[in-house]
């Protein structure tokens, strides 16, 4: 019982990792540029400058502990009906979605 | 006695000096041409004179001015300025420095200043309600948290305004209420509770006279008003159901409603969901038409004299300003000022108005007759324009 849990626990961590670097390698630096100021300008406006919320949920480092990554993608690219969350998907594409994601995840706060 | 002299000779020189040095640094000035910018990355405002179009000072240490607005001390001196994370920040414009300053809260919208100008109340997300404190010193005078009927959970507050009769009305995001808060015993508040009046008001204002309340609904198509020269007759739902069933747009930036933008008694406020400018007949409360506009409206303001609306858009059109004759309710002018057009701010009388051009890094001055562009200022990443002409307002 413990083992597959604990390989698949394994499995996940060395595809998140694969995952993350993907991620950073294909998107160029003026285009992290820009989604970095679209985070902070065009998010901020709803969830904060300093991404501690407003209108919209606080999107800090620790906010954000333990939500899985993809949910979050989805969010970012689908919105969420109901609330005032709109779909980005026309400003972004799943890559840079997933780029944003990551870059939440860890607070970063600079593009490189 | 010599000694005496001796010592005190130098003590008037300096003073001589000392009057001297103020007189020449600080001739008085009046302060009706006067306004802030909001300098929302750096968490510093700007002082501007109109005028000349001139910066007079810039004052930093403001903390995180996202969605960051201010309202006027009644001698249009003091900008009180409402920043993101709670914190309320008196501005002496003369002095072009901080002259108080406290966080009251963990996250905040916007606020107002009452009638006789002796309280400034602040609407807050974090935790939901609304703080009111003395003007002059920034003491608390009273806390009004916007729990909803016997629920613990806190509503974020918005829509901010005051009314005649020392009062304060706001809306309740996540309640679907407006408040009425009577001030005229400041640490006594009496409030009047409005519920059911539609889901999610993001935003309200209060017409030029004060007499009506609008709350903009962002849950569903329609306005919620409330008569505040009549509050037994309740809130009504007003323009309901404008989207005729069709499918909101997505909105990338909330729209405003940052003063009741009005001519000849009819309204003009932005739709959501829809790129259009509705029009409502005052006399009625019903829909008299509604512009096609370039882009999902955020701002709606109409100039001093009510001849001309200014339209700006949320992302991705947040590059353009249209302009709206009211008589022929026809697109006049469409700008392009730059990326990111934040805000809007009509000189007093209207002949200019100045807008902010975040991504850009300016404030731009337009003559409103003939749409060329007068002067250009640098600002760091700017946002909200607020001129000193508000001290006299209602509902600003």
């Amino acid at each position: 019982m413990r083992r597959p849990r604990h390989k698949t626990g394994i499995t996940l961590a060395a595809l998140g990792t694969l995952w993350t670097s993907a991620v950073c390698a294909d998107i160029p630096a003026a285009r992290q540029t820009e989604l970095m100021h679209l985070l902070t300008q065009d998010c901020g406006s709803c969830h904060g400058l300093t991404r501690k919320g407003g209108l919209g949920p606080a999107l800090t480092q620790e906010a954000l502990a333990g939500k899985p990554a993809v949910m979050l993608r989805e969010v970012i690219l689908h919105g969420r009906p109901g609330t005032p969350m709109p779909p980005w998907k026309s400003f972004l594409n799943e890559q840079e979605a997933d780029w944003l994601v990551q870059v939440l995840l860890e607070g970063k706060t600079d593009a490189h | 006695m010599r000694t005496d002299l001796f010592q005190s000779s130098p003590k008037i020189f300096l003073s001589l000096i000392g009057v001297a040095l103020v007189s020449a640094c600080v001739s008085p000035r009046g302060t009706g041409d006067l306004g802030i910018i909001v300098e929302r990355a750096s968490g510093s405002v700007q002082v501007v004179e109109t005028t000349h179009h001139t910066r007079l000072a810039q004052v930093p240490g403001l903390g995180d001015l996202s969605h960051a607005s201010a309202v006027y001390s009644r001698d249009a001196r003091y900008a009180y300025v409402f920043g993101r994370d709670g914190g309320l920040t008196k501005v002496d414009l003369l002095r072009g420095r901080i002259d108080k300053r406290v966080v009251q809260a963990g996250n905040a919208i916007g606020g107002a200043i009452s009638q006789d100008g002796r309280l400034i109340a602040v609407s807050n997300y974090e935790p939901g309600g609304v703080k009111v404190f003395a003007s002059d010193t920034l003491d608390l005078l009273a806390d009004i948290p916007a729990g909803s009927g016997d629920s613990q959970r806190r509503s974020k507050v918005v829509g901010l305004v005051d009314a005649p009769g020392d009062r304060f009305v706001f809306s309740l995001w996540d309640a679907g209420e407006i408040w009425v808060a009577d001030m005229r015993d400041p640490r006594q508040p009496q409030v009047r509770k409005f519920s059911n009046v539609g889901k999610q008001p993001y935003d309200g204002t209060v017409t030029p006279d004060g007499r009506y309340y609008i709350a903009g609904l962002f849950g569903e198509d329609g306005l919620a008003l409330l008569d505040l020269w009549n509050l037994d007759a309740g809130v009504r739902r007003v323009l309901e159901g404008y989207g005729r069933g069709q499918e909101p747009l997505p909105v990338f930036k909330m729209p405003h409603m940052d003063y009741w933008a009005q001519a000849n008694d009819i309204a003009y406020v932005p739709a959501v969901g829809r790129h259009e400018v509705l029009v409502i007949d005052q006399k009625n409360w019903k829909e008299a038409g509604r512009v096609a506009v370039a882009g999902q409206p955020v701002f709606v303001i109409a100039r001093p004299d009510g001849r001309q609306l200014w339209v700006n858009f949320a992302p991705p059109d947040n590059d353009t300003v249209q302009i709206i004759d009211t008589l022929s309710l026809k697109i006049i002018k469409t700008l392009k000022p730059g990326k990111a057009v934040l805000h809007m701010e009509f000189t007093p009388r209207g002949e200019q108005v100045w807008m902010s051009v975040r991504d850009e890094d300016r404030v731009d001055v337009y003559d409103t007759d003939t749409f060329e562009r007068a002067a250009s200022l640098p600002a760091d990443k700017p946002s909200g324009i607020f001129f000193t002409s508000r001290a006299h307002r209602i509902g600003q």
